[in-house]
């Protein structure tokens, strides 16, 4: 059920181009915008690169989240699979999984790009590309709990954003303590541990979540 | 086991009833009970050895995070019976205790920084048990806005209770993170197991201040749940009846 309900994402998501280049031309715009306003300097940048990669990554998947969710809410094919007696825990976890795969994959490969530009230590690109990768796949399940709650909702977009990231935040530090301490020299590896288990934790528990608030949010 | 009194519980008209008659005896030992313990903790109580008197913003500082935490577990349980048995007295109860948990948080943060000023020399840092009791209160705020995002109150009764479910989580992290990271905040000084570290001189008006606090919980929660039970019931001929005389 779950590899056909993935197919189906990923084919719907294919043919959405644009949609799909929307988050990361996002990532990489935001991102360039840091040296104008904070100061081009490179020790500085190469400071701040860390937190800012993290930050940008972070608003760049809650804003891929619309076209996986609010267009199949709208028209009705949510509830028609609901119905058609797909669980909608299997639903929101092939949702979270594609969502992973067409946006936050791509942003990780070009993070080092990002981390160029930001003139982050060479040493760090390890450290970023290992800590996204174990960091993402959290955010995509614990978006698609905030997703579920807020989808009937007329105004759901702010509110997806208050309701996500209080819960984003520990992945947040984790993930920028990792690239902190390896930009130092530092041993990184009980961070990445740290954010192994956060994913462990939301890999096994969000779907279930996220399943039960959709079940609520389209029961009308 | 007799569960009738569980059951009753679940009904809203004898729930208001039974919460009113309860009420000025509630509020009477809440007042009594911060009367002393202020009175004990501020004049009574010895100065600490390395603080002095500042020491003394404990007696509210302490109470308040500990509730702040508390409350969000009643928020969470309450939320859980309501989607396990869809008891609508739980929801109720879920619902009211946002803002007042919100309030403790603000509370022990606002205290917090009070102390940190002087004994650390900020108001703020960004370490682990402060962000976390910073996540907490926007968690607060967050179930409060989802429940306000909708005119349709079954689901958004459901989808607080799911919101409130998630966001324990973040209790342990609060609780062990003295524990877990160097923190500039101290390690907890009561625990339930070993001897607490703090003299009994200080303890027990400490102890008075947290029961009297946990009292001030159920004083202001009662009145937020009769005022959802005279909305939610507004069609009923008991409330109409209430209303009229």
């Amino acid at each position: 059920m779950f590899g056909v309900l993935l197919k189906r994402e990923l084919q719907l998501l294919n043919r959405k181009k644009s949609e799909l280049l929307n988050p990361l031309f996002f990532f990489l715009v935001v991102t360039s915008l840091f040296p104008f306003g904070v100061s081009p300097e490179p020790e500085l940048l190469a400071q701040i690169a860390p937190g800012v990669i993290w930050v940008c990554a972070l608003l760049s998947i809650l804003l891929s989240l619309d076209v996986l969710y609010r267009e199949d809410f709208e028209d009705g094919s949510l509830e028609q699979m609901v119905l058609t007696g797909a669980s909608p825990t299997a639903i929101v976890a092939a949702k979270a999984a594609a969502n992973w795969l067409l946006t936050a994959l791509p942003l990780i490969i070009m993070s080092p790009l990002i981390g160029v530009l930001l003139n982050l230590d060479t040493n760090a690109f390890g450290a970023m590309t290992w800590s996204l990768a174990l960091g993402t796949p959290s955010m995509c399940f614990i978006a698609a709990i905030g997703m579920s709650l807020t989808i009937g909702l007329r105004r759901g977009g702010i509110l997806l954003a208050l309701l996500v990231l209080p819960l984003y935040i520990p992945i947040l530090i984790f993930g920028a303590m990792t690239v902190n301490a390896a930009s130092q020299g530092h041993d990184y590896l009980g961070h990445l541990a740290l954010l192994g288990a956060a994913l462990a934790l939301t890999l096994s528990l969000a779907p279930w979540a996220a399943g039960a608030a959709l079940k609520v949010s389209i029961s009308e | 086991m007799d569960w009738t009194w569980f059951f009753r519980l679940g009904s809203p008209k004898w729930f208001y009833q039974t919460a009113g008659r309860w009420l000025p005896w509630i509020w009477g030992l809440t007042l009594a009970g911060l009367m002393t313990g202020c009175f004990w903790g501020l004049f009574i109580a010895p100065p600490d050895y390395y603080q002095g008197e500042l020491q003394r913003i404990m007696y509210i500082h302490v109470p308040a995070a500990y509730l702040s935490m508390f409350v969000y577990v009643v928020m969470a349980v309450s939320g859980a019976i309501g989607l396990i048995w869809r008891m609508k007295m739980a929801y109720m109860v879920s619902i009211s205790c946002s803002p007042i948990g919100a309030g403790f948080t603000f509370l022990a943060l606002a205290t917090g920084s009070l102390w940190g000023k002087p004994t650390w020399g900020t108001y703020w840092v960004f370490d682990a048990r402060l962000t976390s009791e910073l996540i907490l209160l926007f968690l607060y705020l967050g179930h409060m806005a989802l429940f306000n995002a909708t005119d349709d109150l079954k689901k958004a009764d459901k989808s607080a209770a799911i919101l409130a479910i998630v966001g324990v989580v973040n209790i342990p992290i609060i609780h062990f993170s003295v524990e877990w990271w160097n923190s500039l905040h101290q390690p907890a000084s009561l625990t339930r197991l070993e001897k607490p570290a703090i003299d009994s001189s200080m303890l027990y008006p400490l102890l008075v201040m947290i029961v009297s606090f946990k009292l001030f919980f159920i004083a202001t929660l009662l009145p937020w749940i009769r005022n959802q039970i005279l909305w939610r019931e507004r069609d009923t001929q008991w409330v109409r009846e209430l209303v009229k005389s």
